[in-house]
C-alpha cells in the first residue's frame, strides 16, 4: 500500500500510533462504562415511589433496537472490506447503511426514554431512574458521536478524499463503533434481560 | 519524503483553506506549538505556578492554625482554602510537574524526535490548563469548592454546598481529567512504538518505565474519576438522585468511585518521582542501578497492587468486617514492592562513590522522608489502629510525608538534575544545597509535630481549636515550619533567577555536566528543536555511559571517550517535524465556556460547543504537514511526524 | 532505513501488514447471522421460563456475542496481540474492581 502503511513500519512495533491510541482508549473505555453499569445495578432496586425497572422496560421493543445495533456492527465491518479492495462505492454505501442503523437505534432510545418519561420515570425521580438514564444516555452519546464521524466520512468519501490509502482510518473508526456495539450486548443482557425488580 | 503530496491526499480543495502556522519565536509559536519540549516546558511552568497558588492557601492554613481560635479566615473560607490547596496542589502542581518531565524527557530518553501523536500533546497541555484556570476562576465566581479535595458526597449537595464552587470542581477537575487521560494514551504509545533502534523495553531507563506504569494507571483510573464527577455535575445540575439518601442514594457509591480512582492515583504521583532518583542516584553514586529488574518490576507491581487497596480509605466508613480485613492485608502487601525500591536505591548508593550535589540531595531527601511516610502509611493498613487515626492530623502528617517528601523533594531533584538539559545552563549548586537544607528542616518541622497532634486527637479539617487541649505549642512549630517551606522555595526562585542572569551572554554549559547515564544527554544541552541529529542504535541499558567507558584488560572500567565525543552536536539540517497548529488550543479555549455554561447559563455553552467542534474539523481537515516546511531529511529515520489525520 | 533493526520485544505477528487473510465479506455475513441467532436465543429467555438457569445461560450467550465481535468484527484474530492485550487487560481490571466494589455493597446477596 501506499505512504500511509510504509511509515507503519517505522514504529518500533510496527503498529500505526493511531491505531494503538484507539486501542488504548477503548481499554480506557472499559473502566468508564464499568463505572456506570456498576452504579445502575447498586442502585436498580432503589426506585423510592417511582416506576420500578421490572414494570417499564419493554422487552421485545428493546430486542429489536439491539438487533438493529447488532446488525450495523456487520455494515460496518463491510464499510471497511469494501474500502480495503478499493471498492469506494460499496465503501460509501455500507458507511451510510451503518450511520442509518446507528439513528435508527438512536431514534429508538429517544422514544423509549419520552415512553418511559409519560409512564412518570423522571430523570430526578429516583437513583434508579437517575442512573439509568445516565447509563443508557452516556451510550447513546457514543453512538451519537459515532455517528457524526460515519457521516464525516461519507461526506468525504463523497468529496473525494476517503480512497483506499485512508482505509485505516475507516478502520479505527470502526473498532471505535464496534466497541460502542459490544457495550450494548452487555447493557441488553445485564440490565434489560435479566430479570430487574417490580415494584 | 511524503509531505507534497499528502497535502491533496487528505484535504479536498474547498476545505484545504486550513493552513498549518510556521514555527518562529514569539508568543505565536509557544501557544500552537507541537513540541514535545516546549510543551514539557510549558507544563513545567504552569504546575510550578500553581504550586505556588496552592503554597500560598497552605501558609493561609497554617495562619489560622497558628494560635487556638484562629481569626485570620472564617470557617466557610477555610473549607474552601483546604479544598483548593489539596486539588491544586494534587491536579494542578504535582501531576503537571510530573508530566513536565515526562513531555519532555520520554522522547529523548526513548531516542524518538517527539511522542507519537504531537497535535495531541498540546491539546492535553491546553485542556490542563483550562481545567486549572476553571477551578481557580470559583474564588471570583461565587466561592471555591469547599467540600475537601475528596469532595464526599452527600455533602458536596447543593443542599449543603450551596455555592457553585463544587460546580467548579466536577467540572474543573473533569476538564484535567481529559487531559491526563489524553496524555496518557500518548505517552503509552509514544513509549511503545517509538523506540530508536536496539531500545528494547529492558534497555528503557527506569524512569521511562515508571512513566509508563504511571500512564497506564492513568489510562485505566482516568475514566472512574470521570464517572464520579459526572454524577457529582449531574446531580447538582440537573437534580440527578444518585447521593440524595432520602430516596435511598448511597453515600458510599462516591466513596468508593473516588478511592477506585483516588489510591491508583497516589501512585500515579509518586512513580514519576520514583523515576526521577532512579535517574539521579546511580549518577551520583557513580553505579549503576542496583537490581534494575527488581526497580521495574517492583514498579509494575506496585501499578497492579494499587488497585486493589482503595477501600483502606474508607476503613470508618461502614464497609463491614470481611471488606475491612481484605483491604487491610492488601494494603500491607504493597508495602513489600515499595520496600524493594527503597532497598535498591540505598544499595545503589552502598560502596559508591557518592557526590553531594544538589539533585542527589533532594534524592536521598526522598529515600529517608518517604519511608517515614511509608512507615505511618503501614500504621493504618492496621485497620484497628487506623479507626483511632482516621480525620485526624495523624493522616494529615502521613500523607504530607508520602507527597511532600516522596514527590516534591523527588521533582526538585529532577529539576535540578535536568535544568542545564532544558536551559543549557545549571542551577547554582550551593544555592541548590541551601534550598535542600531550608526544604528539608522546614518540612519535618511543618510535619512531624502533626504526627504528635494528631495522636493528641486533633481533628483534619477543623478551622480552629480551643485553648487547652495542648495543641498550641505544636500548631505553632508546624506553622513556623511551614513559613521556612516557604523560603526555600523563594531560595529556588533566586537560584533560578541568579543562575540565568549569570549564563546570559555565556556559551552552554558543557554536554554531559553530571556524567550522566541515559539517552537523552546524547543530545547537546540545550536540546536542539529537533532532538537528535541521527536517531542512535541502542545497544545496552545506559547506553550513554557505555559509550564514554569501557574496560581495560585487566577488567577494571575506563573512560574511553570524552562526552564531547560521544554527544551529538545539534547541527543536524532540515529535519522534518510535525508542523505546528492551531487547533489544539481553539478546542481547550472552548471548554471555559461549556463549564461556565453549564454553571452560569446554558446559552454559554453554545459558544463553546462551536469553538470545540470547529476545532475538532480543522484539525482532521488541516493538511498533515506544511508543504513549505523544511523535509530535506539528513537521516532517513526521521519519519516521526504524525501520520494520518484522524482522531 | 529503522525497520532492519526493529527490536521485537513485544510480542509482534509477522502478520503485521494490513493485508493478510481477512475474512471474506460472506464469512461476516456467516458471523452476524450466529449473532442474530445468539440474540434471538437471548430474547427468548424473556418467553420461556428456564428457572435458574437463566442467569447463567444469559451471561454465557453475553460472552459469546462479546468476544465474536471483538475477535471478528474488530479483528482481534488476526491483529497484534498487543491490541488484545490492552483491550482485555482494561476488561478485566473493570470486571475485577467493579465486582469487588459491588460485593462491598452486598449486591450479590441483596441484590
Amino acid at each position: 500500500m501506499s505512504e500511509a502503511a510504509a511509515t507503519d513500519h517505522a514504529t518500533t512495533t510496527g503498529m500505526s500510533h493511531n491505531k494503538l491510541a484507539m486501542w488504548v482508549f477503548l481499554g480506557s473505555e472499559c473502566l468508564l462504562f464499568g463505572a456506570l453499569i456498576s452504579t445502575y445495578l447498586v442502585y436498580r432496586g432503589r426506585f423510592a415511589t417511582g416506576p420500578a425497572p421490572g414494570d417499564i422496560f419493554d422487552i421485545p421493543f428493546t430486542s429489536v433496537s439491539s438487533f438493529v445495533l447488532l446488525m450495523s456492527s456487520l455494515t460496518m465491518v463491510l464499510a471497511l472490506s469494501a474500502i480495503k479492495r478499493g471498492d469506494l462505492r460499496n465503501n460509501r454505501i455500507w458507511l451510510l447503511t451503518t450511520a442509518l442503523l446507528g439513528s435508527l437505534f438512536i431514534g429508538g432510545q429517544v422514544y423509549e426514554f419520552t415512553t418511559f418519561f409519560r409512564e412518570g420515570l423522571g430523570y430526578t425521580t429516583s437513583p434508579f431512574s437517575s442512573a439509568f438514564f445516565t447509563l443508557t444516555g452516556f451510550h447513546g452519546v457514543h453512538v451519537s458521536i459515532g455517528i457524526l464521524m460515519l457521516m464525516s466520512m461519507f461526506i468525504s468519501s463523497l468529496r473525494g478524499s476517503l480512497r483506499k490509502e485512508h482505509s485505516e482510518t475507516v478502520e479505527i473508526i470502526g473498532l471505535y463503533w464496534h466497541f460502542v456495539d459490544i457495550v450494548w450486548i452487555f447493557i441488553f443482557s445485564v440490565i434489560y434481560l435479566v430479570p430487574s425488580p417490580t415494584s | 519524503m511524503t509531505a507534497t503530496t499528502t497535502v491533496e491526499d487528505v484535504v479536498g480543495q474547498p476545505l484545504g483553506v486550513y493552513t498549518r502556522p510556521r514555527g518562529g519565536n514569539g508568543w505565536r509559536d509557544w501557544i500552537t506549538t507541537v513540541d514535545h519540549k516546549k510543551i514539557g516546558i510549558l507544563y513545567g511552568v504552569a504546575a510550578l505556578f500553581f504550586f505556588v497558588v496552592g503554597g500560598i492557601e497552605a501558609l493561609l492554613i497554617r495562619l489560622q492554625l497558628a494560635t487556638p481560635n484562629g481569626t485570620v479566615l472564617g470557617a466557610d473560607m477555610y473549607n474552601q482554602v483546604f479544598t483548593m490547596h489539596g486539588v491544586t496542589m494534587i491536579f494542578l502542581a504535582a501531576m503537571p510537574l510530573s508530566a513536565a518531565f515526562a513531555n519532555y524527557l520520554i522522547p529523548l530518553q526513548i531516542g524518538a524526535r517527539d511522542v507519537a501523536l504531537p497535535r495531541l500533546n498540546a491539546l492535553s497541555f491546553w485542556v490542563f490548563l483550562a481545567g486549572g484556570i476553571v477551578l481557580n476562576l470559583s474564588w471570583v465566581l461565587g466561592g471555591a469548592p469547599d467540600g475537601g479535595w475528596f469532595g464526599y458526597a452527600p455533602n458536596t449537595g447543593i443542599v449543603f454546598s450551596p455555592s457553585p464552587g463544587m460546580d467548579f470542581y466536577a467540572l474543573g477537575l473533569q476538564m484535567t481529567g481529559i487531559a491526563s487521560l489524553v496524555s496518557s494514551i500518548n505517552l503509552t504509545v509514544t513509549i511503545l512504538n517509538m523506540r530508536a533502534p536496539g531500545m528494547t523495553l529492558f534497555r528503557m531507563p527506569v524512569f521511562t518505565w515508571m512513566i509508563l506504569v504511571t500512564q497506564l494507571l492513568l489510562v485505566f483510573a482516568m475514566p472512574v474519576i470521570a464517572v464520579a464527577l459526572f454524577l457529582l455535575a449531574f446531580s447538582r445540575l440537573f437534580g440527578a438522585r444518585f447521593f440524595d439518601p432520602s430516596v435511598g442514594g448511597d453515600a458510599l457509591l462516591w466513596q468508593h468511585l473516588f478511592w477506585i480512582f483516588g489510591h491508583p492515583e497516589v501512585y500515579i504521583l509518586i512513580l514519576p518521582s520514583f523515576g526521577i532518583i532512579s535517574e539521579v542516584i546511580p549518577t551520583f553514586s557513580r553505579k549503576p542501578i542496583f537490581g534494575y529488574p527488581f526497580m521495574v518490576f517492583s514498579g509494575i507491581a506496585i501499578g497492579f497492587m494499587g488497585w486493589g487497596v482503595w477501600a483502606h480509605h474508607m476503613f470508618v466508613s461502614g464497609i463491614g468486617p470481611i471488606s475491612v480485613a481484605a483491604f487491610s492485608l492488601s494494603t500491607m502487601f504493597i508495602a513489600v514492592p515499595t520496600g524493594v525500591k527503597i532497598l535498591n536505591w540505598m544499595a545503589t548508593m552502598w560502596g559508591g562513590r557518592i557526590k553531594f550535589s544538589a539533585p542527589m540531595l533532594f534524592a536521598v531527601g526522598v529515600v529517608s522522608m518517604f519511608t517515614i511516610g511509608g512507615l505511618s502509611g503501614v500504621t493504618h493498613a492496621i485497620s484497628p489502629a487506623d479507626t483511632q487515626q482516621t480525620d485526624t492530623y495523624y493522616i494529615v502528617a502521613h500523607f504530607h510525608y508520602v507527597i511532600f517528601g516522596g514527590i516534591i523533594f523527588g521533582l526538585f531533584a529532577g529539576l535540578y538534575f535536568w535544568w542545564p538539559k532544558v536551559f543549557g545552563h545549571q542551577l547554582s549548586d550551593l544555592i541548590g544545597k541551601v534550598n535542600f537544607w531550608v526544604m528539608l528542616v522546614g518540612f519535618n518541622l511543618t510535619f512531624g509535630p502533626m504526627h504528635v497532634l494528631g495522636l493528641q486527637g486533633m481533628a483534619r479539617r477543623i478551622d480552629s481549636y480551643s485553648p487547652g487541649f495542648g495543641f498550641e505549642f505544636w500548631n505553632m512549630v508546624s506553622t513556623i515550619g511551614s513559613f521556612l517551606i516557604a523560603l526555600s522555595i523563594a531560595i529556588f526562585v533566586v537560584n533560578v533567577i541568579r543562575s540565568a542572569m549569570k549564563a546570559k551572554g555565556q556559551p552552554p554549559c558543557g554536554p554531559d555536566p553530571w556524567d550522566a547515564r541515559s539517552l537523552e544527554w546524547l543530545t547537546p544541552n540545550p536540546t536542539p528543536v529537533h532532538d537528535f541529529d541521527e536517531i542512535p542504535v541502542v545497544e545496552s541499558l545506559d547506553e550513554f555511559w557505555h559509550r564514554k567507558y569501557g574496560t581495560d584488560e585487566n577488567g577494571r572500567v575506563v573512560r574511553v571517550a570524552s562526552a564531547e565525543e560521544v554527544c551529538q552536536d545539534g547541527s543536524a539540517v532540515g529535519v522534518h517535524l510535525p508542523s505546528p497548529s492551531f487547533w489544539p488550543i481553539v478546542f481547550a479555549a472552548g471548554l471555559p465556556f461549556i463549564a461556565l455554561g453549564l454553571i452560569f447559563n446554558l446559552w454559554l455553552t453554545v459558544p463553546g460547543g462551536l469553538l470545540v467542534v470547529m476545532a475538532i474539523y480543522a484539525w482532521v481537515f488541516e493538511p498533515v504537514d506544511d508543504p513549505d516546511a523544511a523535509h530535506g531529511d539528513v537521516s532517513e529515520v526521521a519519519d516521526t511526524t504524525e501520520e494520518a489525520p484522524v482522531v | 532505513m529503522s525497520t532492519d533493526t526493529v527490536p521485537t520485544d513485544v510480542a509482534v505477528d509477522d502478520s503485521n501488514v494490513d493485508d493478510h487473510d481477512h475474512p471474506s465479506d460472506s464469512k461476516y455475513f456467516q458471523i452476524a447471522l450466529i449473532l442474530g441467532v445468539l440474540t434471538a436465543l437471548e430474547v427468548a429467555t424473556y418467553y420461556v421460563d428456564i428457572g435458574p438457569a437463566l442467569i447463567p445461560t444469559l451471561m454465557v450467550m453475553m460472552v459469546a456475542k462479546f468476544f465474536i465481535v471483538a475477535a471478528w468484527f474488530m479483528h482481534l484474530r488476526f491483529d497484534n496481540s498487543l491490541f488484545t492485550k490492552f483491550f482485555v487487560g482494561g476488561l478485566i481490571l473493570a470486571v475485577a474492581v467493579y465486582v469487588i466494589a459491588l460485593s462491598a455493597f452486598e449486591f450479590w446477596s441483596k441484590g
